[in-house]
């Protein structure tokens, strides 16, 4: 048989770039964005077929570092970017990456329907409770009472947001939190977000070393979720509430999800033209 | 004193009819369209009702003539009332003159005094007593039959139009319909109050279609498969029209949860390499505008048409309106060069939204059409809408040992990579960025890419559909979008009165062809810009673009009353 050698397995590094990251050393995103590489050479998925997504802040600078198609669009609004991207190529392979400001503050209001669309879309929300970029200031899942920025000199005095209640309550079929000290645990939840064939979303704990150091300490407090995945969003709301938000695993999987079906070009223009026709 | 400039100048005919919610105006009107267009003639109907989206008092207007109909005329004709609950309130919409014929229900009440004190020629018919002898009879059809055979249209041309028209509503309806139309036409005295409309020898083929539908199509002759939108008055009908439409044609539909979620779901698909479409009104374009940017910025193109209404805020949103001009041009943070279309009639609305859709592609831009409520919530009978001949293909990268998205080149369009295409993987980014794409705030490469973005556009030859320039004379309107029907009469009717018009009605808004607008208008002793909003915001960009000489006066009138052709006739003629 003739024609073309096969092709080397792909490697991790065939998924990263030569641009250098701008994240600070010791930064949580250098293990996701990894986890991320290792995930798409598990799955040998083409590089071409491949779209990553993001907004704007530190994680989604991530889709540069990687060589698959990328869009580092504006705050808040990689979700709907990646929406019209997979509605219009239903072939590749969308992949989302940003932080807690970009998809629970400025995009929360995208976050909520892109879990009620339920399109094929790998929502991966790296989260450090604050907004690196613009120096530190409090986000959404930052905790009440934290006083480190002049913004909020007695804190928020919010609670803080809780993202996976609320991708339950939106209707997400697959919700996961995963920890960049755990980059091994993280790939495999990856893995299964990507195969999941609806909406996934999973919640990265990446601790920002620079404005919030205590995150170092998340190693002791990071725990793997003891109980089974479960597949009824009763007692997956139950978990979400009651847990400490820091149990890493598959939280919550819907048996299926639905896959939009592509339509078929049936009419010409010139045809569709015919229904404004005065007849004679 | 502003005054009717010749009673016999032209051959259309205006029917207004009148009636409250429920009543069945709209469906006359539908009904009379059809038939008009089945005749042979051309028309315009707009639709006009109270404030609220649905209910309450509406209106139909119609202007018929013989050759295709691109403004309302200054009064009506003929007035048909079904009732006259809230009809006051349609007073300012629909001028009548003593000349006016009004056929009201002498049941439904005495005519109001404004109505009663100036139409001399009142004809009263007992429609709803006379629907009441047929079963499931509606007086709005019996009054479709008067009305129809007071202008003289054939009996059996109005009953198949309504046949087609309510086919769906089941027999029962349609028989009763039938009937009522029927009990009109024998009801009608035979006085003649008008000349009878009559059929052309020759009947060319004609389309009966509103401007949201002709932009629907538009965009789907342009190519466009993708549209995400959210709902929004008076621009939905294209998205209604476009859901089942480009399912047809192998496209897809998403209704966004917000604007900020429509502009940037297009600005995806498109990246995908998928032409791709959003409608909206001036609310929505607002909230689009970081959007249209980053669509600037990644040279990522997309059209928006943006419908537009009333403004500022929610304004009147079921009103007619030319002033999101500023918006369009002027909305974006940053230098951002951008083309700013408008449709010059229902028409053009197709042409203008195919060659938006052909100029995005080809250039790698933003497009934004402005067409308003008058024209897209409008139905009128046409000529097949004309078609552009650019190909208006995007300019794709081949493959390439250092492909680099944003690279400099002679025409300033970087070829464009698709995912997909494994030698060109390459990020999209709204970070000012190098030529290959890597970000950069190196002063050389944001002067490049700046140069690159305005200057692909400023250096395209967009050709003779830039304008559409008709008549030549010493004086010379200059107008733009839906004022240019109302511009054109006023132009045909300065003509008849001995003072040669020329009218330049703009398509291509930005880049505006400076050179070839000062060709056009040089020589002109008159100037007036005429366009329907309360700012002159086209005299001020053409001031603001040094393409005006001194002496050119600005006719801005805001919305909800649409320019009637004497307003323009008597400005010119009072400064002569």
């Amino acid at each position: 048989m003739h024609g073309p050698p096969p092709k080397p397995p792909l490697k991790a590094k065939d998924y990263k770039s030569d641009v250098k990251p701008i994240w600070c050393a010791g930064c949580g995103h250098f293990a996701v964005l990894s986890a991320i590489t290792k995930a798409l050479a598990h799955l040998s998925l083409p590089p071409e077929q491949v779209a990553l997504v993001s907004g704007i802040g530190c994680s989604s600078r991530l889709p540069a570092y990687t060589h698959v198609y990328g869009f580092h669009g504006i705050h808040g609004r990689a979700l709907p970017i990646a929406t019209g991207l997979k509605a219009a190529r239903d072939d590749l392979t969308v992949l989302v990456t940003g932080g807690d400001g970009d998809g629970f503050s400025i995009g929360g209001n995208h976050f909520m329907h892109a879990c009620r669309r339920n399109l094929d879309l790998t929502y991966i929300v790296m989260d450090n409770e604050v907004y690196g970029m613009t120096k530190g200031q409090a986000s959404p899942t930052t905790a009440p009472d934290w006083e480190q920025n002049s913004l909020t000199p007695h804190g928020t005095g919010l609670p803080s947001f809780n993202p996976a209640a609320i991708a339950l309550a939106s209707g997400a079929g697959f919700i996961a939190r995963g920890f960049s000290g755990d980059p091994g645990g993280l790939t495999q939840l990856l893995i299964e977000g990507i195969l999941y064939p609806g909406f996934s979303f999973i919640h990265v704990l990446s601790p920002c070393i620079t404005y919030h150091p205590e995150q170092k300490e998340w190693k002791q407090s990071v725990h793997a979720l003891t109980e089974n995945t479960t597949a009824d969003p009763v007692i997956a709301a139950q978990r979400v509430q009651e847990n400490d938000r820091m149990a890493t695993g598959l939280l919550f999987k819907a048996p299926s999800a639905q896959r939009q079906g592509s339509t078929q070009a049936a009419a010409s223009t010139q045809q569709i033209s015919e229904q404004f026709l005065v007849p004679s | 004193m502003d005054r009717k400039t010749d009673l016999t100048e032209t051959s259309t005919l205006s029917v207004a009819i009148v009636g409250s919610g429920g009543s069945g105006v709209v469906t006359i009107g539908k009904i009379l369209l059809e038939s008009i267009a089945r005749f042979g003639l051309f028309a315009l109907m707009s639709r006009s009702s109270g404030p609220q989206i649905r209910g309450g008092e509406s209106a139909v207007m119609l202007r018929i003539g013989s050759s295709p109909v691109d403004s309302l005329d200054d009064d009506f004709d003929l007035l048909l009332a079904l009732d006259w609950l809230n009809a006051e309130r349609f007073s300012d919409e629909i001028p009548i003159t003593e000349n006016s014929l009004i056929l009201a229900d002498p049941d439904k009440g005495a005519l109001p005094d404004h109505y009663n004190h100036t139409a001399n020629r009142q004809l009263l018919t007992p429609l709803s007593e006379l629907a009441k002898s047929i079963e499931q009879g509606r007086a709005n059809m019996v009054g479709l039959g008067v009305l129809s055979s007071l202008i003289g249209l054939p009996r059996t041309i109005v009953c198949e139009a309504a046949r087609d028209t309510l086919g769906q509503k089941g027999a029962a309806v349609l028989e009763a319909t039938l009937k009522c139309i029927d009990l009109g036409y024998s009801e009608t005295p035979e006085e003649r109050y008008f000349a009878p409309l009559s059929a052309p020898e020759t009947i060319q083929p004609r389309w009966n279609i509103s401007g949201n539908e002709a932009s629907g199509f538009g965009a789907l002759q342009g190519g466009v498969r993708f549209v995400a939108a959210y709902p929004i008055t008076p621009a939905s009908e294209i998205l209604e029209w476009l859901a089942p439409n480009l399912e047809k044609s192998g496209g897809s539909l998403v209704q966004a949860e917000d604007e900020l979620a429509s502009i940037n779901m297009i600005i995806g698909a498109s990246f995908g390499g998928v032409p791709s479409l959003t409608a909206t009104s001036g609310p929505g374009l607002s909230l689009m505008m970081e959007g249209l940017g980053l669509a600037v910025a990644s040279e990522t193109p997309v059209v928006v048409s943006n419908v537009m209404r009333g403004g500022p805020s929610t304004g009147i949103p079921t009103k007619s309106e030319q002033s999101d001009l500023n918006l369009a041009l002027y909305g974006f943070h940053g230098d951002a060069p951008h083309i700013v279309l408008s449709a010059l009639s229902i028409r053009d609305c197709a042409f203008t939204t195919e060659w938006a859709v052909k100029l995005a592609e080809t250039l790698q831009a933003v497009a934004i059409v402005l067409t308003d409520q008058s024209q897209g919530q409008a139905r009128a009978v046409i000529q097949p809408p004309s078609r552009t001949s650019l190909e208006g293909k995007r300019k794709l990268a081949s493959a390439t040992e250092h492909y680099q998205r944003y690279a400099l080149s002679e025409d300033d369009v970087s070829p464009m990579a698709i995912p997909g295409d494994s030698n060109c993987i390459y990020t999209a980014d709204g970070l000012e960025h190098n030529q290959q794409g890597v970000p950069s705030a190196m002063a050389e490469d944001h002067q490049r890419q700046l140069d690159k973005r305005r200057q692909k556009l400023t250096r395209f030859d967009y050709g003779d559909d830039w304008a559409e320039i008709t008549g030549e004379g010493d004086i010379c309107l200059i107008t733009w979008g839906s004022a240019t029907g109302a511009t054109r009469e006023a132009a045909a009717r300065l003509n008849r009165a001995g003072h040669p018009t020329q009218v330049l009605a703009v398509r291509l808004l930005a880049p505006l062809s400076v050179e070839r607008f000062r060709q056009v208008t040089g020589s002109a002793a008159k100037l007036l810009v005429v366009e329907q909003n309360h700012g002159g915001q086209f005299f001020e960009y053409l001031n603001a673009q040094r393409a005006l000489p001194q002496q050119a006066q600005s006719l801005a009138q805001p919305g909800p009353l649409p320019i009637r052709p004497n307003v323009i006739y008597n400005r010119i003629m009072q400064g002569l």
